[in-house]
């Protein structure tokens, strides 16, 4: 009796261990595809489409108003490969001032409110991330629910991209081998869905999900376009990883172009940045 | 033999529990991204060059996990063939139940993005897997089984403290510590760690001035220590009162004075140095070191009850303790 006991132990244990050592296998080659259930072309509202002829444009700069900190160095010795991709001292990307100390770059723009119900196209071109030099490219940018957005490993290491919203389904997708493609579309509106790489932790990125095309990020110069926008009155809010939000109303008129500025307050007790 | 491997068994569980306390401090939990596979390779068979970053860690954890797993394995086997005690099989079963389902939690987590409870759980099923593991080897030893040598009857073999006081302070000694862990992890896995960021006041005040979820967990976790401190101080002045010529007792009376002390200064310098890696992942397996010293003396307090159930060791337990005592009659054991 204890003898068929003990081999029944065993043959458990066998079983067990040999379930566990037949896991995995997948095929590395096999680029990965990821859409929400219920994904796909997405129009805001149900009413006109917008009128070019008669459209305006909402363009102008965002600033800091006083010293923003020192941007975080990043130690990318973690990974050989980042580090042979990145020879000088590197930063985090997180205040991108200008040269003239005041002027935001990576500062998302766009209409918050006032468009009421114009019906828009859905962008079938991708928008495009790409993880090159152990980065993401771009850092801030915007994308169209229902927008293809492509995602791109780049670097000859393994990033996971691990996008964290709250509107929309959270993934995180591994790509261990250069030149690895997913797409993935979003089915909701959300400012901002942060991305992070969980491998390497200082990448990370943001998008704005909108289900209109009036949003644009700010360059190095801290400046912003926002064209073929209708005449109206509109609530625009500009966005920054760090410092917030902040909302300015504007009407724009037929064919009118209106300039603004944003300005953020730097934190206190904050130091010249790189 | 049995429990020298028991022994290391427990020794690989504390590498394990190190090696998971560094996938939450590096917040690596994620950059698998997929299981039981590893970026869609066998985790076996995954090239160590490749885990690079975060992956090093999670990979790493997993890697050791099933290791302890494949160890649990041999370890119910062996309890399943050389223990003549029936509970004691089953509780090789229990262990091996117990990993099972530690290893399915943590692959939950990863798949359902790191819930809280989720986490939480595999933090809390970890430590009693812990304590199954020192129990087990508490179980298997010469003193166990052949008995504890006791300086006030005279005997080598003695079968341990009767006191009813003792057992009822061991015990709710030993839960108070587990809850306090629970507690702690749950602080952990909701990023309430720096909740409150000062010590030892607590935002400039005795108790914090302003709350939140994260803050009430925080100071759950700082209320929740002191009270498990005045609780061991408690247990262990205790023992050392009553109980000052049992060895078997005074020994992890003594040690969990030591490891509590540093546990606080650990907890404390968790918040001082900002979550350092090292310093957080050491505070979590402290706090584990600290649980089962308890439950050590928890048992050996339970001890005179197993008399009975005991008088029928397997051949080779009394042929290990009888060794045993012949190395050492005087000396405390196990």
């Amino acid at each position: 009796m204890r003898l068929r006991n003990a081999w029944v132990g065993y043959a458990v244990a066998i079983a067990l261990a040999a379930s566990v050592a037949a896991c995995g296998g997948g095929n590395k080659e096999a680029s990965n595809t990821s859409a929400e259930p219920g994904g796909g072309a997405a129009a805001a509202g149900g009413g006109q489409k917008v009128d070019t002829a008669t459209a305006g444009e909402v363009k102008g700069t965002v600033t800091v108003d006083g010293a923003v900190p020192k941007n975080e160095p990043i130690k990318m010795n973690a990974d050989p490969v980042c580090m042979q991709e990145n020879k000088t001292p590197q930063f985090q990307e997180t205040y991108e001032v200008g040269s003239d100390g005041k002027s935001l770059g990576n500062v998302f723009v766009y209409v918050k409110d006032g468009l009421g119900n114009y019906v828009y196209d859905t962008p079938t071109e991708p928008a495009k991330i790409d993880q090159k030099d152990c980065r993401y490219h771009p850092h801030v940018f915007g994308i169209r629910v229902g927008q293809p957005l492509e995602i791109v490993n780049s670097d000859p290491t393994l990033h996971n991209i691990h996008a964290m919203p709250k509107a929309n389904q959270e993934f995180n997708n591994g790509q261990p081998i250069q030149g690895m493609k997913m797409t993935h579309t979003f089915t909701a509106k959300e400012v901002m869905v942060p991305f992070k790489c969980d491998v390497h932790g200082w990448m990370n990125a943001y998008v704005g999900v909108l289900d209109h095309p009036y949003f644009a990020v700010t360059d190095a110069n801290g400046a912003f376009d926002i064209k073929t926008l209708p005449p109206g009155t509109y609530t625009i809010e500009a966005w920054h990883e760090k410092l917030g939000t902040t909302t300015q109303s504007v009407t724009i008129g037929p064919k009118e172009t209106k300039e603004i500025t944003f300005t953020f307050k730097a934190p206190a007790g904050a130091t010249a940045t790189n | 033999m049995l429990h020298k491997y028991s022994r290391f068994v427990v020794a690989c569980t504390v590498l394990l529990i190190l090696a998971g306390s560094f996938v939450t401090s590096t917040d690596s939990g994620l950059s698998v991204p997929d299981w039981p596979t590893t970026y869609g390779q066998n985790m076996f068979t995954f090239p160590y060059s490749k885990m690079v970053g975060g992956i090093f860690y999670e990979h790493g954890h997993r890697l050791i996990a099933s290791t302890v797993g494949v160890l649990t394995i041999g370890l119910a086997a062996w309890l399943w063939v050389a223990d003549s005690r029936r509970w004691m099989r089953w509780f090789g079963i229990a262990a091996l139940g117990a990993i099972v389902a530690q290893g399915l939690l943590g692959g939950l987590t990863v798949l359902f993005f790191l819930p809280p409870a989720v986490s939480t759980a595999h933090a809390g099923l970890a430590e009693i897997f812990f304590c199954i593991t020192v129990a087990i080897a508490i179980f298997t030893s010469p003193g166990w089984i052949a008995g504890y040598p006791s300086t006030t009857s005279g005997r080598p073999n003695d079968v341990g403290a009767d006191d009813a006081t003792l057992r009822t302070f061991a015990t709710l000694t030993t839960l108070a510590i587990y809850t306090q862990i629970l507690i702690g992890a749950t602080m952990r896995h909701t990023g309430a760690g720096l909740a409150i960021p000062d010590f030892p006041w607590m935002f400039g005040h005795l108790v914090p001035d302003h709350w939140s979820a994260k803050i009430a967990i925080h100071f759950a976790h700082r209320v929740g220590a002191l009270v498990v401190t005045l609780a061991i101080v408690s247990t262990s002045v205790f023992v050392w009162r009553r109980h000052g010529d049992r060895m078997e007792l005074t020994r992890p009376a003594t040690l969990i004075l030591f490891l509590v002390g540093v546990q606080v200064m650990l907890g404390a310098f968790t918040v001082l140095s900002k979550r350092d890696v090292w310093i957080n992942s050491l505070h979590v397996v402290c706090g584990a070191l600290v649980l089962t010293t308890s439950l050590v003396i928890t048992l050996r307090a339970y001890r005179v009850m197993f008399a009975n159930r005991s008088a029928e060791p397997s051949r080779s337990a009394i042929d290990d303790g009888a060794r045993a005592f012949r190395r050492a009659p005087a000396g405390g054991r196990a």
